[in-house]
């Protein structure tokens, strides 16, 4: 084991995050960073999301996830920000070393001066869910499918169910229609979607995939290789309903039922999560409870727009470089509450002195809701309201707070942000 | 064809502990599964308990084998390479009116010699296990109670018989067998093999096996259980293996740490027709999580990452079935071996080696190799040891399981080991990729390039678990 290697900021991972955490680092003024990424290319799961609609907010045009991916590569390649691949990281530790290894350096050990934890997210498989059936072969994650056929260029199944109805289970049922495979229907516990409202006109309605709302799989049946499903209606607590099941003959079942911020390592460094979210509870400046970590993109909350996890990664690795060169964004914060229909935000709490123009607050609501107002408040004084027409549980929404409410609320105690009839 | 001295069927743990005993000796002996792999009936999926011996009746088989097998744990854990820890057991009681029935079994213990046995109050018990359900009186307290990891066993055992001579057929269904002056000659789908003594270890299958001869005929009841495995997270919400009273269909549900650090609970008990019904139930999973909600005081619902069911060879003797059967020469039933059969395991390939020895010559067998190296497990090495393995072997420095950190190089070692692994899940019960909390979605693919690679076979003859379990059913656009 060689001696430990001083880096100013450790960025674990190099997806979307990592790399823009990692490029809004360097342009802060950080020379002195590292990429880890656990997979033989930069770009993470964008480069298995060959379908286009990414960048359309960040670049103004529409992109593939290989494309987009690539803008960002091109970057760090262009700052000369050093990466390492095929390394995992192994342990972060509250005083920020961390433990990686790969075939070509062994184990390193690597003292940082802040950490930005850029991991992402992972997919909840069967057994969260609690599906009834054998445990045959043909039940996958939509994620791990989309592997198989975008990445190594093998079909999973011919005749397939989707349970769930993320973009993840959309664009999926697109694509094995597309490659040859018969989806015989989308099925989705809630009475709507998770996923983008366009996502279900250009996945399934644009190739007659028929989406079964309040509906969910109750039975997998095969020995080997998976013969059927049953799925039946639910109830309003979404239980299934007797006699409504519906046994449907296939030999894949694509699971799109979550995702999960991935914080085993953030859980190690100490890092308190929140409940809501699976992800670091953080500040303002996307700063964990733990001095000088740093948390942004799906690690921190799942998100459905990569230009969201750009913007925010962007932010997160300006933050680290001014940490790393003394600045520190301890102080008095005032907490935000989620209330009323708004199930959590990212930040949790804000302190006004670490904010420039306005401060940047990510929620989404628990339901669906129509003609509704948004509303925000300092303390008991009302500051903003606004008519939405629709708010969505599958589409984050993004708030901008101004510094001047902060200044004109002095003494404010708490931030509510609720939703009103 | 040539003639072997034994033929055991059935490569669970049972069959592999006997054809570990018998290569002590010199005889020719094969082991026939139906499966492409050990370990896939009854022994993959148990509470993974190696019981103090408390319950079993005082006098049947049940009692004798496990008091004989529970103290043979340390040593062959050690000599063979597998996970074993000797935590103690805690059998709770609910109410004061059942302490009757823990002083009972209390003195059954006792009967069956099981040491260390003793009822202790509810303050210990909750020093003991701080989590411990509210309504908790008391419990016996049994120390000698320990966890095994039963696949990892039963590969350890098979490895180490195949190493000393023994032959393994997997993928070998037993279709006749006939008995001839010699012995026997059981035929396979694509096979036979002529015996001088024919071992039925066959599990659930056990009663088949035995109808196929005797007319003295033998009934074996499956028995399904189902579990719920929590991430490791949650493994240390208990540090010992609480049982709950047992009651007529088994030992109730239980709540317990396993060897690799998860937390198991189950399993449920309901008698069923079907040998091959592996199906999970719904009203199953929440009767689990309804029991277990009583011996400790929150169930993290949340972290279950997977639930399983598996079949217990219940006889309707109600105890194992181990000897001669009474109407054909030279079978050796070996049946109705359920709970304590992974506990008795090594008492009975002790017991049925002397039982082969009434009828064929023992002779120690001098090239006999007593013990086995596991694959060295990057995630337990130190971190000194993590460096050196990767200096001298790249592949530990490419994890592909991020879950449970499990290197190339313990993926190619399963597949090149003997016995080697070939499907995806016969990597992932020798080296857990694919086992922790995101069931495989993401080391999946590679483990299937691996195989893959390694087997030099077509991706898309890559399976789950053998037979027509393939993950991939050909290129895009062209299925």
């Amino acid at each position: 084991m060689k001696s430990m290697k001083q880096i100013d900021i450790v960025i674990i991972g190099g997806g979307p995050a990592g790399m823009a955490a990692a490029v809004g680092a360097k342009e802060a003024g950080c020379d002195n960073i590292l990429i880890l990424e656990r997979d033989t290319m930069l770009g993470g799961i964008l480069n298995q999301c060959i379908h286009n609609g990414f960048g359309l907010h960040m670049f103004k045009e529409e992109l593939t996830g290989p494309e987009y991916a690539q803008r960002y590569m091109d970057q760090v390649e262009a700052l000369a920000i050093p990466y390492k691949l095929n390394t995992m990281v192994l342990d972060i530790s509250p005083d920020k070393v961390v433990t990686a290894v790969n075939p070509e350096d062994g184990l390193m050990q690597i003292q940082a001066k802040a950490v930005i934890l850029a991991m992402g997210c992972r997919e909840r498989p069967r057994g969260a869910i609690n599906i009834e059936g054998t445990r045959c072969a043909g039940i996958y994650t939509a994620g791990t499918a989309q592997k198989y056929v975008n990445m190594n260029g093998y079909m999973p199944g011919k005749e397939v169910v989707v349970l769930g109805s993320g973009d993840i289970g959309l664009i999926m049922a697109r694509r094995m229609t597309l490659e040859g495979a018969k989806v015989k229907a989308v099925v989705e516990l809630m009475p709507y979607s998770g996923g983008l409202k366009r996502n279900i006109a250009q996945c399934l309605d644009d190739y007659d995939i028929p989406l079964h709302y309040s509906h969910t799989v109750t039975n997998i049946k095969g020995r080997e290789r998976v013969e059927s499903v049953t799925i039946a209606k639910v109830d309003a607590s979404l239980r299934p309903i007797p006699g409504t099941e519906q046994e449907i003959p296939c030999d894949t079942l694509l699971l799109s039922v979550g995702l999960l911020p991935e914080n085993e390592l953030s859980q190690s460094a100490g890092v308190e999560l929140s409940p809501i979210t699976g992800g670091p509870v953080v500040n303002e400046s996307l700063e964990t409870e733990l001095d000088g970590v740093f948390a942004c993109g799906n690690v921190l909350h799942v998100h459905d727009l990569v230009d969201y996890v750009s913007e925010e990664s962007y932010a997160a690795g300006q933050n680290a470089a001014a940490y790393a060169t003394g600045r520190q964004f301890t102080g008095d914060r005032i907490p935000l509450r989620p209330r009323d229909g708004v199930r959590y935000t990212v930040p949790s709490a804000i302190n006004p002195d670490n904010i420039d123009k306005f401060a940047i607050v990510r929620f989404r609501v628990d339901n669906i809701y129509r003609d509704r107002d948004l509303a925000v408040y300092f303390g008991e004084n009302r500051v903003m309201k606004k008519r939405k027409q629709i708010l969505a549980p599958g589409e984050m929404e993004t708030l901008r707070i101004p510094k001047s409410w902060f200044e004109e609320n002095t003494g404010c105690d708490a931030i509510t942000i609720r939703l009103e009839a | 064809m040539q003639m072997y001295d034994v033929v055991i069927i059935g490569a669970g743990v049972t069959g592999c502990a006997i054809a570990r005993e018998l290569s002590r000796y010199r005889l020719r002996t094969a082991v026939l599964e139906q499966h492409g792999d050990v370990s896939m009936g009854t022994t993959k999926a148990n509470s993974a308990i190696v019981h103090a011996g408390y319950d079993a009746k005082p006098g049947t088989v049940k009692a004798q084998m496990n008091i004989a097998g529970n103290p043979m744990f340390d040593q062959l854990s050690k000599e063979l390479d597998f996970p074993f820890k000797r935590i103690g057991s805690l059998i709770l009681c609910f109410d004061e009116a059942s302490m009757p029935e823990l002083e009972k079994l209390l003195e059954r213990g006792r009967q069956n010699g099981v040491p260390g046995l003793e009822i202790i109050d509810r303050k210990r018990l909750l020093e003991m296990e701080p989590h411990i359900g509210d309504k908790a009186v008391a419990a016996l307290y049994a120390p000698t109670g320990g966890i095994v990891c039963p696949y990892e066993m039963t590969i350890a055992l098979a490895e180490n018989a195949a190493v000393n001579g023994v032959e393994f057929f997997l993928g070998q269904e037993v279709q006749a067998i006939a008995k001839t002056d010699a012995g026997f000659v059981v035929e396979t789908q694509d096979s036979r093999y002529e015996t001088k003594l024919l071992i039925n270890a066959a599990g659930v299958f056990a009663d088949d096996i035995h109808n196929m001869l005797s007319a003295d005929k033998l009934s074996i009841r499956p028995r399904s259980g189902q579990y719920i495995l929590m991430d490791k997270v949650v493994g240390n919400l208990v540090s010992h293996t609480l049982f709950q009273l047992p009651n007529e269909m088994g030992k109730g549900i239980l709540v317990t740490p396993t060897v690799d650090g998860n937390l198991l609970m189950g399993p449920t008990a309901v008698d069923i027709d079907d040998k091959l019904d592996l199906a999970t139930r719904r009203e199953q999973y929440e009767s689990i999580l309804k029991a277990a909600a009583l011996s400790v005081d929150s169930i993290p619902t949340r972290q279950a990452i997977t639930a399983f069911t598996g079949l217990r060879a219940h006889s309707t003797t109600d105890d194992f079935i181990i000897g001669y059967a009474k109407d054909v020469p030279g079978l050796l039933d070996v049946a109705g071996i359920e709970s304590p059969g992974l506990t008795s395991a090594p008492a009975i390939g002790v017991y049925v080696a002397k039982l082969v020895g009434e009828r064929l010559p023992l002779e120690a067998n001098p090239a006999f190799i007593p013990t086995r190296e596991g694959i060295k497990k990057f995630r337990d090495m130190t971190r000194e040891e993590q460096d050196d393995a990767i200096r001298a072997n790249p592949r530990y420095g490419k994890i592909i399981c991020r879950c449970e950190t499990i290197s190339e190089a313990e993926i190619v070692e399963a597949i090149h080991r003997p016995l080697g692994a070939r499907d995806l899940d016969g990597v992932k019960r020798r080296t857990r990729s694919g086992m922790g909390r995101c069931q495989g979605g993401f080391c999946s693919p590679q483990v299937a390039a691996i195989l893959s690679r390694e087997l030099d076979i077509p991706l898309t003859d890559i399976t789950k678990a053998g037979g027509n379990s393939r993950i991939l059913v050909g290129r895009n656009k062209e299925i």
